[in-house]
């Protein structure tokens, strides 16, 4: 039982990250954008975590700071997507590589300088400590799933990102709502970079991510871009992320690279095993995901 | 009311090249922001990295050497989006043909250079491409999305490098230091006078010829642009979409393949940890700013080998060398813009 | 019928760019009446009902309702309005069910419950089912049928306490039982005072539901007749116009050899019906067979058979005695079948290539244009110039890419491609549509110069005049049937409109 719980919070602890990230996804993609600036967008919210943490040592401040970075490049790929209607994939692609390389630039003068206690645990008796993060992770879960399904903001959203010009003429507020979307769904990302950073491993390195990014946006799919799946989805991923590091601990044979490698290779079983079952039926993405929107000319 | 609105032109004409001029100049001053914030002198930090890349004759060779992985990657990859295939595991199939080539002087040791050479060559083509399959296969029989394929198959085939290079394929004698036992001479490509530059810039510009005439003077490379610039049309004409969704993954695989066996025979001399620091990544920039075209590669290939040498020789002035990442970032983002902006054209609104 | 009419067109003009869509159009409709609008493609239908709905604005001109004039600018103007549009691609998100589609763009209430979303699902069948039009409101869109989804639709419209009502060709997607039914709904819903106008083409419908009928031909409102004092084939004559100028040089020939023979071919659509029904057709060696009919009543299926492109599921298509075993593009181009598609951007020309690449795409794999797989580059340019030439193709230079070009000299690329093929059969669609005067006669040209050495053609055409024209027979398709067949000396107009209309 020791074990279990051991295992559980490790998992709860790596899969949080995830979950933010995967979370910011399913907004956006549900209003039928393609971010894949994820991994650029958690290194910068790192990193700005760490430096904004180092210098201020407050965490409101901090996170405020975190959602603004994030907010801001959210808005750069809306404008790129939304407005300017460009490919989805490049302007995604190019947001990574920029946040990778400003990141490292920001973050050579603090890498390897630990940050500690930032987070506050709240004791939950038998289930342990639970930090701040893990807990808003959760409310997001159930708020977005509230939002999503049971509210007339999550039936719009729906129709934006699955039939646009349908949504445009019926009243709804396209551009609007996908500018909205994106925006706050980068700020989860940015956010999922720094609760990697503040709870999961406190010190800045280089491109410490290492690909989470894009298992996250792996994982929307995987979770049917819905947020309990979501959950239910990193919460595992979390757990064979660490699955490695403990099998190692206990004394396996099997080099730690392979086990390094699972959380791609499942990506990719996951993703094909999807892919073979929607063949025949609907898929349940967005029908309009990565399709820029433009109105009929109105003469 | 306004009198005028933006329109995208639907001609939609190729934006004019001045735009790319632009989106350079627009990245460079972006960054250059980035760089007084740490309090250093902009125009010092450029200089110092165009002298680094192409003012000395060994900063000439170094970006040639850099440009050369870039140029056989980027071609590769630029030949999958010809038909909006996306490829981004350009880096995964890099890796896949280091380590091939480098498996044919750990299991067939000590061959003369006549049959080395050309060996190590074929298995990191064939690596490559396979690797390039892996990503194409559930692409054609389950519809998976092929980017993240591609990408997932990056950060297996890295760990797949380290396995090598900490376990089976270690030099005993390397003490600390991660990598396979050196290349013999003949495993090694021939290089030039007494830099580093070696012969893989003669495969790489022989790639680039070769993709040239395979796209514009080859019935399959007239059925590939065919289905890039109307799909529909190409289905009319009887063109397999599928057949070549799996050609440009084998042929993209096969030269960044061919750029991994070139990097540990002409530079590095063995197989090493972090064998490529992001050339797969760099190369769709390379691609993307050269707007695919394989004579266009050639020249931003060796403009961001220059980038990517200039960030090494900055480092004396106490910039992280991922500024030239920073670089590359933004010099995307301005050409996405541009590329856009460049087709727009002001029109005058209607009387309602 | 009594008070203002509920909505009134006063010399309504739309021009876009140079063509006049809309031609000073006059129309009145009264409350509580089913108003036909007739006339074939092209007729300036869509065009009036698109000003009605908000999606395009008057160039000139003013709409009225109940006596006062009224700006529509947007689809949400003529919401506010009470004017609903049914069109026919619908404006349904699939993935919704059929209810959530109905209360799309309600922003009230913002909290919405399971229990809400229960109530108004049942409040919506409820709605349904009292009008006539019942279907499963909980259901996904997407598993609804065609005929569902328009009831859903003209429910959404109702629901919206819609006054006035449009509906585009509304029985193109709906079964004979399941067009009697709308009927009766929309007898029901006049009865409650609501205007209703349907588009159509379809002259027993329009006899047997419309109060009055309204013709339109070439963007011109022709007539405004009672049902009760008109006929059918007083209608046709309207839709179909006057015999203009008399056709240019067509020297009668003797048919040759059957070159297709068609038996009792039936082919299903994207849509699951019947896009073909047991159609039987034969064509001659030297001889151009029209096919008649409005768009969307088979011919596109007819064409994509042969080119090879579409399965068929049952019957045989013989061509030059050889029976096909299945579709194959690469068959169909081999045989000698050649094709001018209907769309030529999007199906026959790739824009952003230039003439030499284009003129390339049914011939690149052929001995004369490439050798050992590499193109002979030099040795196309030079026949590719021939052709330009040859064809009066107006080009800046070869290289341009294509979607420079005027719409006619596209038109005169993509029949220089096909016919320098020397195709035994030619499938020409809609061959002259948007093509001025000028282009419209090369096509013409080109089309008897086929027919003179002794090739064929299957001219597929909504224009009437092109037909009688240039067809040595007329094959009438309704409904994906044949409904008749007429050669050119006993080519009677009346009759042609009212075949093309459904009626025998």
């Amino acid at each position: 039982m020791e074990l279990f719980t051991q295992l559980l919070t490790a998992a709860v602890a790596s899969g949080t990250p995830l979950l933010f990230v995967t979370l910011g996804g399913i907004f956006i993609e549900k209003a039928g954008i393609i971010q894949l600036g994820a991994e650029g967008l958690m290194l910068m919210g790192a990193v700005t975590a760490a430096g904004v943490y180092l210098a201020t040592s407050s965490l409101p401040v901090t996170l405020l700071a975190v959602l603004l970075v994030g907010g801001l490049l959210g808005l750069l790929h809306a404008f790129l997507t939304v407005t300017l209607r460009a490919n989805q994939i490049v302007s995604g692609l190019a947001l990574t590589l920029f946040g990778g390389g400003l990141s490292a630039y920001l973050g050579k003068a603090i890498t390897g300088i630990p940050l500690s206690g930032a987070v506050p645990k709240f004791d939950f008796g038998v289930l342990g400590q639970v930090d701040l993060f893990t807990l808003s992770s959760l409310a997001l879960v159930v708020v977005l799933q509230i939002a999503f399904f049971h509210t007339s903001f999550g039936l719009h959203l729906k129709a934006v990102g699955d039939n646009p010009a349908t949504a445009d003429v019926m009243g709804i507020r396209v551009q609007g709502m996908r500018y909205f979307a994106v925006i706050a769904g980068s700020m989860l990302m940015g956010l999922g970079g720094a609760n990697l950073l503040m709870v999961f491993s406190p010190t800045w390195i280089e491109g410490m991510t290492t690909g989470r990014g894009w298992i996250a946006i792996a994982l929307v799919i995987f979770a049917r871009w819905n947020p309990l799946g979501a959950l239910a989805a990193c919460w595992f991923f979390g757990f064979l992320d660490t699955l490695g590091f403990r099998l190692q601990l206990a004394g396996s044979t099997v080099p730690p690279y392979f086990l390094k490698m699972l959380p791609y290779l499942l990506t990719i079983a996951v993703l094909i095993l999807v892919g073979w079952r929607t063949q025949h039926r609907m898929s349940r993405a967005p029908q309009a995901l990565g399709i820029p929107y433009i109105r009929e000319q109105r003469f | 009311m306004n009198k005028y609105r933006l329109e995208l032109d639907p001609s939609g004409r190729e934006s004019p090249w001045w735009v790319t001029i632009v989106a350079l100049l627009l990245a460079f001053s972006l960054v250059a922001v980035f760089i007084l914030a740490t309090g250093k002198n902009a125009a010092t930090v450029y200089a110092k990295m165009l002298t680094g890349a192409f003012g000395t004759e060994f900063g000439l060779t170094e970006t040639l050497v850099k440009a050369i992985p870039l140029m056989l990657c980027g071609l590769g990859v630029s030949l999958a989006y010809r038909i909006q295939v996306w490829n981004i595991g350009a880096e995964g199939q890099f890796v896949a043909g280091a380590m091939a080539a480098t498996a044919i002087t750990v299991y067939l040791p000590g061959l003369p250079a006549w049959s080395a050479l050309p060996l190590m060559v074929l298995a990191g083509i064939a690596s490559g491409a396979l690797w390039g399959l892996f990503t194409a296969l559930p692409k054609v029989l389950f519809g998976v999305n092929e980017l993240i394929i591609s990408l997932m198959l990056n950060y297996v085939a890295l760990q797949a490098l380290d396995f090598v290079v900490y376990g089976p394929w270690r030099d005993p004698a390397g003490k600390n230091f991660p990598g396979t036992p050196a290349f013999t001479a003949a495993e090694s490509l021939p290089v030039w006078g007494n830099s580093r530059l070696h012969m893989g810039l003669l495969l790489a510009l022989v790639a680039v010829v070769a993709a040239w005439v395979f796209v514009q003077k080859t019935r399959w490379g007239y059925e590939l642009r065919l289905l890039g610039a109307n799909s529909e049309a190409a289905r009319h004409a009887g063109v397999n979409i599928k057949s070549y969704a799996v050609l440009v993954m084998l042929l993209s695989g096969g030269l960044a393949g061919l750029g991994g066996m070139a990097e540990v025979s002409g530079v590095a001399h063995r197989l090493l940890y972090g064998i490529s620091p992001g050339y797969g990544y760099t190369a769709i920039i390379v691609a993307w700013i050269a707007r695919l075209n394989p004579f266009g590669i050639v020249v931003s290939s060796v403009l961001f080998g220059g980038l990517i040498v200039g960030g090494y020789s900055v480092q004396t002035l106490g910039l992280p060398s991922s500024i030239s990442n920073l670089l590359q970032g933004a010099v995307l983002f301005f050409l996405i813009a541009g590329s856009i902006l460049g087709k727009v054209r002001v029109r005058r609104r209607e009387a309602a | 019928m009594d008070g203002l009419p509920a909505v009134e067109f006063h010399n309504l003009v739309k021009q876009f760019g140079t063509v006049l869509a809309s031609d000073h159009v006059n129309l009145s409709l009264a409350k509580g009446e089913i108003h036909a609008l007739l006339g074939e493609n092209g007729a300036g239908k869509s065009t009036v009902m698109c000003m009605l709905s908000g999606v395009y604005r008057p160039t000139s001109g003013e709409i009225r309702m109940n006596g006062t004039a009224v700006k529509i600018h947007s689809p949400k103007d003529a919401a506010k309005l009470g004017i609903g549009m049914v069109f026919q691609n619908f404006r349904l998100v699939q993935t919704l069910t059929a209810a959530e589609n109905v209360v799309l763009g309600d922003s009230s209430p913002f909290w919405r419950t399971r229990r809400w979303m229960e109530r108004k699902t049942k409040e919506i069948e409820a709605l349904a089912l009292r009008v006539g039009l019942p279907f499963a409101a909980g259901r996904p869109v997407a598993k609804l049928s065609v005929g569902e989804q328009q009831r859903v639709e003209i429910v959404k419209c109702l629901y919206r306490g819609n006054s006035v009502l449009i509906l585009d060709e509304p029985t193109s997607v709906l079964t004979p039982a399941e067009a009697d039914q709308l009927f009766t709904t929309l007898r029901k819903l006049k009865s409650e005072g609501k205007t209703i106008i349907l588009t159509t083409h379809k002259l027993k419908e329009v006899m047997a539901v419309a109060d009055r009928i309204s013709v339109m031909r070439k963007g011109q409102m022709l007539a405004t007749l009672d049902r009760a004092q008109t006929s059918e084939r007083e209608i046709a004559r309207l839709m179909v116009g006057q015999d203009r100028s008399p056709p240019k040089t067509r020297v009668p020939r003797e048919p040759g050899e059957p070159l297709l023979i068609m038996d009792k071919v039936t082919v299903v659509s994207d849509r699951g019906r019947h896009a073909l029904d047991e159609v039987s057709l034969t064509l001659n060696a030297g001889e151009i067979v029209g096919i008649a009919g409005v768009a969307g009543n088979g011919q596109k299926e007819l064409a994509e058979v042969l080119a090879g492109l579409h399965v068929w599921k049952s019957g045989t298509i013989t061509f030059r005695e050889f029976r096909w075993k299945g579709p194959s593009v690469r068959g169909s181009i081999k045989q000698g079948i050649a094709h001018v598609p209907e769309d030529r951007m999007i199906s026959g020309l790739a824009g952003g290539l230039g003439s030499v690449d284009n003129l390339l795409v049914k011939s690149y794999h052929s001995d004369e244009r490439a050798n050992l797989g590499f193109l002979r580059t030099a040795l196309n340019r030079l026949w590719s110039q021939g052709l330009v030439e040859q064809f009066d193709v107006r080009t800046a230079h070869l290289d341009a890419p294509v979607k420079q070009m005027s719409g006619g000299n596209q038109q005169k690329l993509l029949f220089a491609r096909e016919i320098h093929q020397r195709p035994h059969l030619l499938i020409a669609v809609h061959p002259s549509q948007g093509l001025d005067v000028g282009a419209t006669d090369a096509v013409h040209n080109l089309l008897l110069g086929l027919r003179a050495e002794g090739r064929s053609v299957l001219l597929i055409s909504e224009d009437l005049d092109e037909l009688l024209l240039l067809a040595d027979r007329i094959v009438v398709l309704f409904a994906g049937r044949v409904m008749g067949e007429m050669t050119h000396e006993r080519a009677d107009r009346e009759q042609l409109g009212m075949m093309m209309a459904g009626v025998t």
